[in-house]
């Protein structure tokens, strides 16, 4: 049964890898992608990697994939004028992905014929992958981790810095100037006298009327 | 219907032949920068498919904890990437590697 269905998500995950490269519109490719990336989900889940699969289905599917469907539909790409002389590579392409694929699989097949994984920790069994997952992640790796957040914190920082755009004829108050206002700066106070002294023409109108 | 047992040789020949098919995109596509940016993703993922499968046979939670900062360092860089290449687009309005030439612009 395991066999099986490795073997039909293995087909499934090659037949959606090969349509991501030869597919004639970008957000076909796009939508392959995520087909492949849901696939080696469900291969991660039957390696008993739970939460990477999830994580897999969460971060890939979810964001990245989300983000480059944004792009690619934003871009509006020529698709004929990029993929001019597409097929005229594919022969020797296709021979050395496949010489590729060959000699990696010579050399794995027979050098790794681990059929059972050993028997699984107690501890394991006990806890769940995800808890397994996180103590070792926040004991022995808290650096690299520490480091992975900072990583992400510069990621962000450069996307937003790099697309940001200042446009032109823009009447939007900038927010800092906005908040470091003074009080002398929108009032200003008149000295006046309490009592005015009317004209003496208006004074005249006035006895009359 | 039985295909025999499933070796940890299986899982690695698939991560290769994965690798392998990125590769191979990489060649055709080397017009589009979308769909090499896929390619890497591709990658990856063989990448990540083998740590995971070293990890489930060799009892070693390293492993895992290692496809999880990879997913973090690819996520950062096709944000990255993506980033770069909208910054590209507005600028010379074209996405095909041959037109990018120039080193400022």
């Amino acid at each position: 049964m395991t066999s099986a269905l490795f073997y039909f998500f293995s087909v499934v995950l090659l037949c959606a890898a090969f349509r991501v490269i030869t597919a004639r519109s970008t957000v076909h490719a796009a939508l392959f992608l995520v087909l492949s990336f849901a696939t080696a989900a469900c291969i991660w889940m039957m390696l008993r990697a739970e939460f990477l699969a999830i994580a897999l289905v969460l971060v890939y599917v979810g964001a990245v994939m989300v983000l480059f469907l944004f792009v690619v539909m934003m871009l509006d790409v020529d698709a004929d004028a990029v993929r001019q002389g597409f097929w005229k590579n594919f022969p020797l392409a296709g021979f050395i992905g496949a010489l590729i694929a060959l000699e990696m699989a010579l050399v794995l097949m027979g050098g790794f014929r681990l059929t059972e994984a050993p028997p699984p920790d107690p501890l394991e069994l006990k806890l769940g992958n995800s808890k397994m997952l996180g103590i070792e992640i926040y004991t022995n790796y808290l650096y690299p981790l520490q480091v992975a957040a900072v990583l992400l914190l510069v990621a962000i920082i450069a996307a937003i810095a790099l697309t940001l755009r200042r446009r032109k004829g823009n009447r939007a108050i900038d927010p800092s100037l906005q908040v470091r206002v003074k009080k002398a700066e929108r009032l200003r106070l008149v000295p006046m006298r309490a009592t005015v002294e009317l004209p003496a023409a208006s004074r005249s109108e006035g006895s009359q009327g | 219907m039985s295909f025999g047992p499933i070796t940890l040789g299986h899982y690695l020949s698939l991560g290769g032949m994965l690798f392998a098919i990125a590769v191979v995109g990489i060649f055709l596509n080397r017009r589009n920068l979308i769909v090499l940016l896929m390619a890497i993703e591709l990658m990856l993922l063989a990448v990540n498919l083998n740590f995971v499968a070293f990890s489930h046979f060799l009892g070693d939670m390293a492993g895992q904890v290692f496809v999880f900062f990879i997913l973090t360092v690819a996520a950062a860089e096709s944000a990255i990437g993506l980033a770069i290449l909208v910054v590209l687009f507005r600028s010379r309005s074209s996405i095909h590697v041959d037109d990018l030439d120039a080193l400022k612009g």
